[in-house]
């Protein structure tokens, strides 16, 4: 809850935040809880104090009956009445000790600022000392010192919250004081105090008016455990705390004199946390909650025969595929209706600008991606295997064959190697799970194997490696190891999405080299994902284009670089690679900023857009 | 400690944590130690400093505030002279630490025993409900925040997410005194299934138990939760979902092994609130532990003993918290050294 908002929002964009945050149901029940306690705290002794003292020796501890409904106390006197009596000065308390604590926590929390730097790391290192005890400790501490009763609890539990806020202080200034505009100031030769009201104070405000909010109903709990423990309120004043530990004796006799208090004490608990929770979002510290778009209308039944038969040779068929994602209210299409094909022992290149939908139509075709995106196609056929089903990929394939076809017959290579691999377990039993899983090897004979592919993809010492963590592996030995894991089955289609952004250059020649000699050995097909031209000129039979989620051009790497691409995309894309010949001064080539090509294939003129 | 702050302390210094060496047991792993230990000291210098100030800065003479303004002033200067509140503060200072030192606490006003002996008797009926309470709010919450983040991941069955949120921080903002009102209104009152006082066979536990567990159990699972999404949404997790393994092996397997260490880390940061929490419930059950003897000695105004066992739990949180840090970076050699 410290971080803040990148900016202060301007004061008309935050009224109507509220507005909105007011009408959900959150605000909603926020406003009617607050309402509720202002009644009780202004009205309560009003109405009810009278009744409240009054004893009726003949209903002594009476369960709930006409004229008392919560029944009566050990003294015959209205329970109902007592509580809401009791909520003046319950409530009273915590807001006076919420304060005491607030105005405590800025005061240790904003002088580091102000201070010379010795006492300002003095301070905050006090704070952390204070902040590792837990706050009822100190109550107790400062309930023995100052003594029990209202003032003495009072004083307590506001002391005891200070260190608390004393911190959330000091972070928020801390950061808020690294900001530009701080330092703008500190060089203009503003004051440090000045510095501090002007425009640090501003910016912990909301903040801690968030927290101070939720405090309160953490110090109303304090004082109801505080007075319960007798420590607190002292007869013959009375707060929920006090009722509460008479009415437990009772509670066998009229359990509604201990519980009428304890209900009290949490409704008041969770109205104050309901309008902290409102403030936050008020505030735009927590975001709104935004709704789901309705479920996508199923898409015309695809017709069952219309696909062809697949050829013989090909591993990878993809018709009509089609990635829908909620935004907002609406859905869009960042795959859009693409269609493709993969050859046995085949190298493909898939080509384009980032947030073309490359990644997306891998992780598509792999039936890996998860709601709330959606994938249809007419037909994804994958090894002889048929992926969809109703004209959908489902996140999750249950048809235990097809399962295994994929984990031992498609092996993916993630972009980042340093996050495709968990950091928990050792690299050797990772590379070895899927024999374990769909080969029905013992977890030695897979270790086993896993050892032997390391060194395939010229691990050295792979016994030794395969006992390590990830973490224990540079950049490079990860993919490799990621590599090793695909190959545990007899991958058909290896798909690797970017393998070596996330690599140094020299490292980048050895992972392709090796795809490249997984290709030819195990004549496994690649679909190799890419935005670097060069990397899939070397080594890509074919390239498809792809633009705005539609494959716009399928070129031969031939005629790619002979420069007999068609589409206006494909030749801005090339012209766009920078090349050592360039004369010194030259300007590199780019796509102009608002161009748009068209999406349909190999159109040849460019549209500009103003 | 708000849910907010706990995720916080729980998770957010790490990233910013130096990488250690091969072996923890090298340079940075003792300038670990080191500091770890060096503020453990600070912090129980403070701790009885406090505790010692405490009784001398009570307004008037403590001795007479205790014995009552009946008792004679020769037995008030007597006790006065017995606990050297005559002395000049700098030798009350010195002879308080050498106490502490060769396990003299002093006298108990009420009790007319030794505050060391009382300690001792009261304070393994503590340490036995808050160690229970602990194992079975980690055994709890643990499965239940990974489920819910299983449940709900992704935006995925949102009335769900709002059911869980809902009433987990309900359940989170009730104190454990009245989770304790209420176990006892429902297990004793209305079924009278359980006993509600006292500590006696086995089942006089549970009640204590579950008081001093329930609302942890809410909290933590809540964190949990928010840190299994975050697990869920890493490439690891996809990297496993390639393998095409059942979701119990990816959930066991791949997402709670990382889970462990910043579970464990809230766990810790709990058990701090959690012993200071048995003071309540143990007032509430009538358990002969250490809180219904803080309770008590303020209340008598038994000063020697208020002192010695809020001493006591002093330490307690400060060993705990020392414990798993410890622990922490034996884990995770990676990631726990985040001071400074």
């Amino acid at each position: 809850m410290t971080s803040l908002p990148e900016t202060a929002a301007p004061a008309a964009a935050k009224s109507s935040r509220f507005a909105t945050v007011l009408r959900t149901p959150l605000g909603i029940t926020t406003i009617f809880g607050v309402l509720m306690v202002l009644f009780m705290v202004i009205f309560g002794p009003i109405i009810w104090g009278a009744q409240s003292t009054v004893a009726d020796f003949g209903q002594l501890s009476a369960p709930p009956g006409p004229g008392h409904p919560f029944g009566t106390d050990a003294g015959g006197r209205d329970v109902l009445a007592r509580v809401m009596t009791a909520a003046r000065l319950s409530v009273s308390m915590a807001m006076v000790a919420t304060a005491l604590g607030v105005c405590g926590g800025l005061l240790i929390g904003l002088l580091p600022v102000v201070v010379p730097r010795r006492g300002a790391r003095f301070i905050v290192s006090a704070t952390g000392i204070a902040i590792a005890f837990p706050s009822l400790l100190m109550i107790m501490v400062f309930s023995v010192a100052i003594g029990t009763g209202v003032q003495g609890a009072v004083l307590a539990i506001g002391f005891a919250m200070m260190p608390s806020f004393g911190r959330l202080a000091q972070t928020m200034s801390a950061s808020v004081a690294g900001r530009d505009f701080v330092l703008a100031a500190r060089i203009l030769g503003v004051s440090k105090t000045r510095i501090l009201l002007r425009h640090i104070l501003p910016n912990v405000a909301e903040p801690l008016t968030v927290n101070a909010s939720l405090a309160a109903g953490g110090s109303l709990i304090a004082f109801a455990g505080l007075s319960f423990l007798g420590l607190g309120v002292q007869a013959p004043d009375f707060d929920w705390g006090r009722l509460l530990n008479e009415g437990l004796e009772k509670i066998y006799v009229n359990p509604a004199t201990a519980l009428a208090p304890a209900a009290a004490v949490v409704f008041v608990g969770v109205v104050f946390t309901l309008l902290g929770e409102t403030l936050s979002r008020g505030f735009g510290i927590e975001p709104l909650l935004s709704r789901r778009p309705r479920a996508l209308q199923k898409i015309a039944a695809p017709k069952p025969e219309a696909v062809e038969t697949a050829q013989e040779d090909t591993v990878l068929d993809v018709r009509g595929l089609r990635v829908a994602a909620p935004a907002g209210a609406n859905w869009t299409h960042p795959v859009n209706n693409i269609s493709f094909q993969i050859r046995r022992g085949e190298i493909v290149g898939l080509v384009g600008e980032s947030g073309s939908g490359k990644s997306l139509t891998c992780m598509a075709v792999a039936a890996l991606l998860e709601d709330p995106l959606d994938v249809s196609a007419e037909s994804v056929r994958f090894d002889g295997s048929e992926l969809t089903q109703d004209g959908k990929i489902p996140s999750r394939i249950r048809a235990a064959a097809l399962r295994k076809q994929l984990g031992t017959r498609l092996a993916l290579v993630f972009q980042d190697p340093s996050t495709s691999l968990n950091p928990a377990l050792q690299v050797g039993k990772q590379v070895a799970e899927i024999g374990q899983l769909h080969e029905g090897l013992s977890a030695k004979e897979a270790q086993e194997r896993a050892i032997e592919r390391l060194g395939d993809v010229r691990i050295p010492e792979p016994k030794r490696r395969a006992k390590q963590y990830p973490y224990e592996f540079s950049g490079g030995m990860r993919q490799r190891a990621m590599i090793a894991m695909g190959l545990m089955g007899s991958p058909a289609l290896i798909i690797a999405d970017e393998p070596t952004t996330a690599l140094d250059v020299t490292v980048q020649r050895g992972v392709l080299g090796l795809l490249k000699a997984v290709n030819k050995e195990e004549n496994a097909a690649i679909l190799l994902v890419s935005h670097d031209i060069a990397v899939v000129t070397g080594l890509c039979t074919r390239v498809l284009v792809m633009y705005r989620g539609s494959i716009v051009e399928n070129v031969d790497v031939e005629d790619l670089i002979a420069g007999r691409a068609k589409h206006p995309y494909t030749q801005a894309l090339l012209a766009a690679v920078p090349t050592m010949k360039a004369e010194k001064g030259e300007y590199f080539a780019t796509i102009p900023e608002g161009t748009v090509f068209s999406t349909s294939v190999a159109e040849p003129i460019a549209e500009e857009v103003a | 400690m708000s849910e907010t702050k706990l995720r916080e302390e729980a998770t957010s210094p790490k990233s910013l944590a130096p990488k250690l060496g091969k072996s923890p047991w090298g340079g940075q792993w003792g300038a670990f130690l080191a500091r770890r230990l060096g503020r453990l000291g600070i912090s129980i210098v403070v701790l009885v400093t406090v505790s010692f100030l405490m009784i001398r800065l009570i307004p008037g003479d403590p001795v007479r505030n205790a014995l009552g303004i009946m008792a004679s002033q020769d037995v008030v200067e007597a006790r006065r002279e017995a606990l050297g509140l005559n002395l000049p503060l700098w030798e009350q200072y010195l002879r308080f630490w050498q106490g502490l030192f060769t396990g003299n606490l002093g006298d108990s006003f009420t009790l007319q025993m030794p505050v060391t002996t009382v300690i001792g008797q009261r304070l393994p009926a503590t340490l036995e409900i808050a160690f229970m309470a602990l194992v079975f709010m980690l055994a709890c919450a643990i499965p239940i925040g990974m489920i819910a983040a299983a449940l709900t991941r992704g935006g995925r069955r949102r009335g769900l997410e709002l059911g869980y949120t809902g009433v987990s921080g309900f359940i989170a903002v009730i104190p454990e005194f009245l989770i304790g009102v209420g176990l006892i209104y429902v297990f004793a009152v209305q079924f009278h299934l359980l006993p509600v006082a006292g500590r006696s066979g086995p089942d006089s536990y549970i009640l204590p138990v579950l008081a001093l567990s329930i609302g942890g159990i809410a909290g933590v699972s809540r964190i949990v939760r928010a840190e299994a999404l975050t697990v869920l949404g890493q490439d690891y997790i996809r990297t496993a979902r390639a393998k095409r393994m059942s979701s119990w092996r990816i959930y066991m397997r791949h997402a709670l092994p990382n889970l462990l260490t910043s579970s464990l880390t809230i766990g810790g940061l709990v058990l701090g609130g959690l012993i200071a929490g048995t003071v309540l419930v143990e007032f509430i059950f009538s358990w002969p532990g250490l809180g219904m003897t803080i309770v008590a000695s303020i209340k008598d105004k038994d000063f020697p003993l208020a002192q010695g066992v809020i001493i006591v739990y002093g330490l307690m949180v400060l060993l705990v918290t020392l414990i798993v840090d410890i622990l922490l970076v034996l884990l995770d050699p990676r990631s726990a050294l985040k001071e400074n």
